[in-house]
């Protein structure tokens, strides 16, 4: 007798929403017009009520093989891929550098295309090097997606607080975001910024001035220099982690006068909108850019629904790319 | 060694020193020019001549280029000064000085020996070694100058990296000026610059690149500006690469100190646009500039406060280039595609051809002392034949040299180099191969 895998209720409508990826490679939010950035949030959507079931397996990306390759050490991208893989039926490998060849000498672009002669369909990469997935995209067969890249992008990131935002207020054009803290270090400020200014959000960046991009005022965006008036009337309040790892020499005088200044605690949060929404992309540092009080509050805090979008905005970007693998 | 005597007829002869630029023939004999004659009259010719009908090619003196990197000794899979030999005189380059971060370092007189005996040894154009300026390169004490410039080098530097104590930078200047030794010395202030792969600006911050500003150049200049004014001794400016150092330099020039300037055919060739989607070909020290910077650097080329255009030749192999941009080697070779990378300004209208040539022949000549770069009866028989007109498409893969890193890869030139003299020998003709 043939035993039928249960179908998860909802499976024909997101298989119905799938759409092939435009383009090969998800190296960066650029590679998304926004009718495109919509449809992937709207696939995304679908999936998170899949998650939400006891069964929650889908066959799109049966027989096909994603290997998550992180060279920076990831818990929440790196079980996020993997469970959005395995989720979608594809086999799943995690490559770590440090139990591997990487170590001994071989170099990205080496253990890339020996990893490529695999036949994988998705390769998931996180590089501390800027740079590192548009590299590796250009020397494998297979479709390369961007979990973070240095300081540059990390656009998953960017589409799952998207969507985040989108379920807490219906809409993310016309949001005030402002995103706060260590600008500088950050790819997923990078990513956020492009991707929300392209879905209409006004967005914010505020930190002290040496954590801010040199430039950063041509992005089209608003800088603000203190905390107090740059949280003024924002909707959202995107906290970023001081990346003390990516710090070349001290940018501020210590964590203690940080979080006086520029850390989030309820008093500064009075000066947002009331409705406010707090976010942040994880690991926090409590104490230094966030309050616990605040980042454990229900109520006005998204963190955790940022960890579940990131399954399933991760799971719409799987799926898409690999309709497009099979359109080919 | 008796070589048969050359006689080119019909080239347009350009000589920096003179200032002539315009139709004339030119003899060379027993690795000397003869006669370099003006107008359109033949010389006097007998059957020992090879001829060389230049059918209006420009003929110049052979290029000196201050600052060429190669591998030998230490690294020699990169380059050795025999494969850079080759690439120069394909490029038209008759005299390379090669930089002393080699290993082991030049900072030791019998290091100076062994590069001018494998010099002499391949023959094919004139090397000569740049000492360090202090041992090892490290930026702490004074190298032995002295006994390396009687060895034969020809300045001293620490080629990339800064020399941070200000007090070794005075010491240094004022003995190695008392000797009559120039000191090369690249501005660049060491803590904003640290980690720094870039040009702090919108497009390094898009890329998330760690990028240092501008500003840090000036910084180190002025420091080296003041320091040269209080010791009144000579200083080579190397690779100067900003608006902002620029302005300081042509103050300096214009207070009479005795301060002369480089700058990288990449520079004054590339913006920190070309570094694009990451290439690593256009990751360079210093790192390349904004446009408004590289049309400063045109200008200054132009008036005279750059007074010499180097090729920054340093090779690097694919393992050290095919990494991600902020671990990959810096640099480009240059040494084949200097001069019709220059041409190609000349072409762009952006400066005079005489002015062009004059950068890459008699300054350099001058600031170390050789007595190349004419086109004078008596001078050196090391001349460049090139055609100016003929257009080229930059393939790495077909260069000449051991390491293909160039930054100048797809990139479309114009100028092909005919023919490379070295003392009255031939070292590189078009379309004959080397034996």
């Amino acid at each position: 007798m043939e035993i039928k895998a249960p179908v998860a209720p909802g499976a024909d409508e997101v298989r119905r929403r799938t759409f092939p990826f435009p383009r090969r490679h998800f190296l960066s939010i650029a590679d998304l017009d926004p009718p495109q950035a919509v449809e992937l949030l709207d696939l995304a959507e679908g999936f998170v009520s899949l998650n939400r079931e006891r069964a929650k397996k889908l066959d799109l990306l049966k027989g096909r093989t994603l290997i998550n390759l992180f060279f920076e050490a990831s818990t929440r991208t790196q079980s996020s891929f993997e469970l959005a893989g395995k989720r979608l039926g594809a086999d799943v490998v995690n490559m770590s550098p440090r139990a591997s060849s990487v170590t001994k000498g071989e170099t990205l672009i080496d253990t890339a295309t020996t990893l490529n002669a695999m036949q994988p369909d998705i390769l998931v990469i996180r590089h501390e090097a800027s740079g590192a997935a548009s590299l590796l995209s250009q020397k494998v067969s297979c479709s390369v997606v961007n979990a973070g890249d240095g300081r540059h992008e990390h656009p998953s990131q960017a589409l799952l607080d998207a969507l985040s935002m989108r379920r807490a207020f219906g809409h993310v054009d016309g949001l005030t975001v402002a995103i706060c803290g260590d600008i500088l270090h950050s790819r997923v400020a990078r990513s956020n910024v492009a991707l929300l200014t392209m879905l209409g959000a006004r967005v914010r960046l505020v930190g002290p001035p040496t954590l801010l991009p040199i430039g950063v005022e041509r992005w089209g965006i608003e800088v603000c220099g203190d905390l107090k008036s740059g949280l003024a009337g924002a909707d959202v309040v995107m906290m970023l982690r001081l990346q003390s790892e990516r710090m070349q020499g001290a940018f501020v005088p210590s964590s203690r006068e940080y979080f006086h200044l520029w850390g989030l605690d309820r008093a500064k949060l009075a000066a947002a909108a009331k409705g406010v929404k707090v976010m942040h992309p994880g690991p926090m540092n409590r104490g230094v850019e966030i309050d616990s009080d605040i980042a454990d509050d229900p109520a006005i805090s998204l963190i955790q629904d940022q960890v579940e979008m990131g399954v399933a905005v991760r799971m719409a970007i799987l799926a898409s790319l690999a309709a497009r693998l099979d359109n080919r | 060694m008796s070589e048969r005597p050359i006689a080119f007829v019909g080239a347009r002869l350009i000589d920096p020193e003179s200032g002539y630029d315009g139709p004339g023939s030119l003899v060379t004999a027993g690795g000397l020019i003869a006669d370099a004659v003006h107008g359109d009259g033949p010389p006097a010719l007998n059957d020992d001549f090879r001829v060389v009908d230049c059918g209006g090619a420009l003929l110049a003196p052979g290029l000196i280029d201050l600052r060429v990197k190669t591998g030998e000794p230490g690294a020699e899979p990169k380059e050795t000064l025999e494969s850079a030999a080759r690439a120069a005189a394909a490029g038209g380059v008759t005299t390379v000085v090669v930089q002393p971060d080699t290993d082991p370092v030049i900072d030791d007189p019998s290091v100076v020996d062994f590069i001018l005996r494998r010099a002499r040894d391949i023959g094919l154009v004139h090397v000569y070694p740049a000492g360090a300026a202090t041992k090892g390169l490290e930026g702490r004490a004074m190298a032995e100058i002295g006994l390396m410039a009687e060895a034969g080098c020809v300045y001293v530097t620490d080629v990339d990296a800064p020399i941070v104590d200000s007090r070794l930078m005075r010491r240094l200047l004022a003995y190695a000026g008392g000797l009559g030794i120039l000191v090369a010395h690249r501005p660049a202030d060491p803590w904003l610059m640290d980690g720094a792969t870039a040009t702090e600006g919108e497009f390094a911050a898009r890329l998330g690149l760690i990028a240092g500003p501008a500003a840090a150049e000036t910084i180190m200049l002025e420091r080296d500006i003041a320091l040269a004014a209080l010791t009144g001794a000579p200083l080579l400016v190397d690779q100067v690469s900003t608006a902002g150092a620029l302005a300081s330099l042509a103050r300096a020039k214009a207070l009479g100190l005795p301060i002369l300037a480089t700058a990288s055919i990449n520079h004054l060739s590339f913006n920190e646009l070309d570094i694009g989607d990451y290439r690593t070909f256009c990751k360079l020290i210093p790192p390349l500039r904004s446009e408004e910077d590289r049309l400063a650097l045109i200008d200054a080329l132009a008036s005279g406060v750059v007074d010499i255009v180097v090729s920054a030749h340093a090779p690097a192999p694919p393992e050290d280039k095919r990494l991600p941009y902020d671990e990959a080697a810096p640099g480009s070779v240059g040494l084949e595609t200097l001069l019709p990378a220059l041409l190609t300004l000349w072409h762009e209208k952006r400066i005079p051809l005489a002015r062009l040539i004059g950068a890459v022949t008699l300054a350099p000549a001058k600031a170390i002392g050789l007595a190349a770069g004419r086109l004078a009866k008596g001078a050196p028989a090391d001349l460049v034949l090139v055609d100016i007109d003929a257009p080229r498409l930059i393939d790495a893969a077909a260069l000449t040299s051991r390491s293909r890193n160039s930054a100048f890869d797809g990139r479309r030139l114009q100028g092909e180099v005919r023919m490379t003299i070295v003392d009255g020998r031939v070292a590189y003709e078009l379309g004959v191969p080397k034996t």
